[in-house]
């Protein structure tokens, strides 16, 4: 069961929405994808949905093609709320898992037990206009997930999210688009180690202002307790190194790695929020 | 129960359990239980002082006046006065509604009619024809013509209109036709126009709650949209029905007389009320379609109402033109319109109502119908497809070509 994307094209008209995307998605992982606004990220959802048509290349789940007779098998959480305001949240669930393929008596007593496990068992009967904007994602969580989707919660997740540390914590892979293109592509781990460029956290009792005319110092971020540094080269850190030694008293000196978010800057060059 | 139906179903229920649609049938029902009423509270209204006057007159005035007015609508009973205050103060007694002072002078008679209100213009016009009757009379006699001549003279001549046309239909049968088509063309105006441009609020309201993102990824859009078609299809057909089962139950019962005649149910033929259902149907499929389409396009609901605005002003267009084609219904302007497909439903029901026209004619027209809807169809579900994952302030139709865009390969 993985999900697999070969060279995926959208063109819309001469626009190249997504060009050339090759993903490889494992069973029970959870994927990063990301891209700065009009990346190309809806566009492809949208054809993994089976909402669009691609221009090129094939897009598989398991060996075969994902379209509308495979629905049971996706769920789908939308970034914005999408409830139904009026309806009841029984009625609500009740509907939208019957078009994933279930029947009142199956999706009823799979709502009260997910309403128990979130303590709000008395919303079964509450309009979702009149629930809070946290209570209603609850409620838009349920209905992404109440049909056991093979594609989401629990096997795979298809990420999309703005929030860099939310995907550090949890993708084990994941992918950069920019302008339609993958940029960055491949496990946390190895995207981190490849990076090249590492991050220096000092914490000194001195100015280390005189650091920024350092030719291995790439970029400088003054801080509370001293100073965070960017470099090209992890031995490049030894000099730096050798050049904070006996100008006071030096609390921290580290050597990280970079964060998604330094490699997503660097990639997608524009800010992604 | 299949996808499709799923979403019909609870494209109706949820319409058909809100309480704007109870609002709104309760509203229409009281209006047609109102209406059909209207005979009978007007005769609770209706005193008997309304149709009553006093007269000061010659003896033989008076009962000649009395003769004339018997079965007259307006006034029916007359009292005898001999003096003003006496009439004054039967006004105030509400006896009388007013009192009218008439007899001869110079060879002539004369009358004056006084009332404390402003009178009926209706009810004046019956006493001064009655008087000048009596006069006329009088003038007649004097001249001594013989009654048969006298007789000659009063008789209506007789006046008959034939019309050329093999299939034309009597004056008296258009007549009858005339109150019926009226009404039905006011059903299948309305449901048309209510009931199409639900749909475009439906499909905006899904868009702009962004339920229809969940929605387009568990069902093809084309299938919703047809699925919704049919979903507000049951509901009008429901609401029609409530109205009418009402309407005719009330009408049989305590219609007869001016109404009854007006409407002419009896003598309508049964095939009227079948093209009534076929065009009120067909109609609504072509607007809905419509609709469909024009709704998939904004992602706010107040921008619905902007973005149909063009398909109602066809609808209303549509329907005047009906309403002059009422009084005139075989002008060849009429005959034209009736071909188009977006006035067929509207226009061709009125000829078909009014006249008898050849059956390839109907035919044509429907058939024309249909291709239209089957083509809005084909492009509006194109349309559709791409529209829904439009998001976005404009509303114009150039996005159309945008949506088409969306829902092709590239």
């Amino acid at each position: 069961m993985t999900l697999v994307l070969e060279s995926v094209t959208k063109r819309f008209g001469h626009f190249f929405a997504v060009k050339d995307l090759s993903l490889k998605i494992p069973k029970g992982e959870i994927f990063g994808f990301l891209g700065a606004n009009g990346a190309g990220k809806t566009t492809s959802f949208r054809m993994i949905l089976g909402l669009l048509d691609s221009s090129e290349g094939k897009i598989t789940w398991d060996g075969s093609k994902l379209d509308y007779s495979t629905s049971s098998l996706i769920g789908y959480l939308p970034e914005e709320r999408g409830l139904y305001p009026k309806l009841k949240v029984s009625e609500q669930i009740i509907y939208l898992a019957s078009l994933r393929g279930m029947k009142k008596s199956e999706s009823v007593p799979e709502l009260r037990k997910w309403l128990d496990f979130f303590e709000v068992p008395e919303y079964f009967d509450r309009k979702v206009e009149d629930l809070s904007k946290g209570n209603q994602q609850k409620i838009q969580f349920i209905a992404a997930i109440i049909h056991k989707p093979k594609l989401l919660i629990g096997t795979t997740i298809v990420f999309s999210s703005h929030r860099m540390e939310h995907v550090e914590e949890l993708c084990e892979s994941l992918c950069i688009l920019r302008k339609g293109k993958v940029v960055v592509y491949g496990a946390l781990k190895d995207i981190k180690r490849s990076f090249g460029k590492k991050n220096i956290i000092l914490h000194t009792d001195f100015d280390c202002a005189f650091l920024q005319t350092n030719p291995n110092v790439v970029g400088y971020r003054p801080t509370a307790f001293g100073a965070e540094l960017q470099i090209a080269n992890e031995t490049d850190a030894e000099q730096i190194l050798k050049e904070v030694v006996g100008k006071g008293l030096v609390r921290k000196f580290a050597l990280e790695e970079p964060s998604l978010h330094d490699i997503f800057i660097e990639t997608v060059g524009e800010k992604y929020e | 129960m299949n996808k499709f139906w799923l979403v019909a179903m609870h494209t109706f229920l949820t319409k058909f359990k809100s309480k704007q649609f109870l609002i709104t049938t309760g509203i229409m029902l009281l209006l047609a239980f109102g209406l059909t009423s209207i005979p009978k509270i007007e005769k609770v209204f209706d005193k008997k002082v309304d149709h009553t006057i006093g007269v000061i007159s010659t003896e033989a005035d008076f009962k000649q006046l009395e003769v004339i007015m018997k079965d007259n609508k307006e006034i029916n009973t007359l009292i005898a006065f001999s003096t003003e205050e006496e009439c004054k103060q039967a006004i105030k007694d509400k006896t009388i509604r007013g009192y009218v002072l008439f007899g001869l002078a110079n060879e002539q008679y004369t009358a004056t009619f006084k009332t404390s209100s402003i009178a009926d213009e209706s009810q004046i016009n019956a006493i001064q024809n009655a008087i000048t009757a009596i006069n006329t009379n009088y003038q007649m006699k004097k001249l001594d013509i013989p009654a048969e001549k006298l007789a000659k003279i009063y008789a209506p001549i007789p006046f008959e209109k034939v019309s050329l046309e093999k299939n034309a239909k009597s004056q008296d049968e258009l007549n009858q036709a005339r109150g019926l088509v009226y009404i039905l063309l006011f059903v299948i105006y309305i449901s048309v126009l209510m009931y199409s441009s639900m749909i475009a609020t439906e499909v905006a309201s899904e868009k702009s709650s962004r339920i229809m993102e969940i929605l387009v990824s568990s069902v093809p859009p084309v299938q919703q949209m047809f699925a919704k078609i049919l979903g507000i299809a049951i509901l009008s057909m429901t609401q029609i029905a409530l109205l009418f089962g009402l309407g005719f139950s009330r009408l049989k019962q305590s219609m007869s007389g001016a109404m009854g005649d007006f409407l002419g149910f009896e003598k309508v033929p049964t095939s009227t009320f079948v093209y009534a259902a076929i065009f009120v149907l067909l109609g609504y499929l072509l607007f809905a379609t419509m609709s469909a389409l024009l709704g998939s396009l904004v992602s706010r609901i107040e921008d619905v109402q902007q973005m149909i605005m063009p398909m109602t002003t066809i609808v209303i267009a549509g329907f005047m033109i009906s309403m002059v084609g009422l009084s005139n219904p075989s002008s060849s302007f009429i005959t034209f319109m009736s071909f188009i497909p977006f006035f067929t439903p509207m226009i061709m029901f009125l000829r078909v109502g009014l006249l008898t026209i050849p059956f390839w004619q109907i035919a044509i027209s429907i058939g024309l119908l249909i291709g239209t809807i089957v083509v809005l169809g084909v492009f509006g579900a194109r349309v559709y497809k791409g529209g829904v994952l439009m998001y976005g302030k404009s509303s114009s139709f150039k996005d159309i070509r945008k949506a088409l865009q969306l829902s092709k390969k590239e």
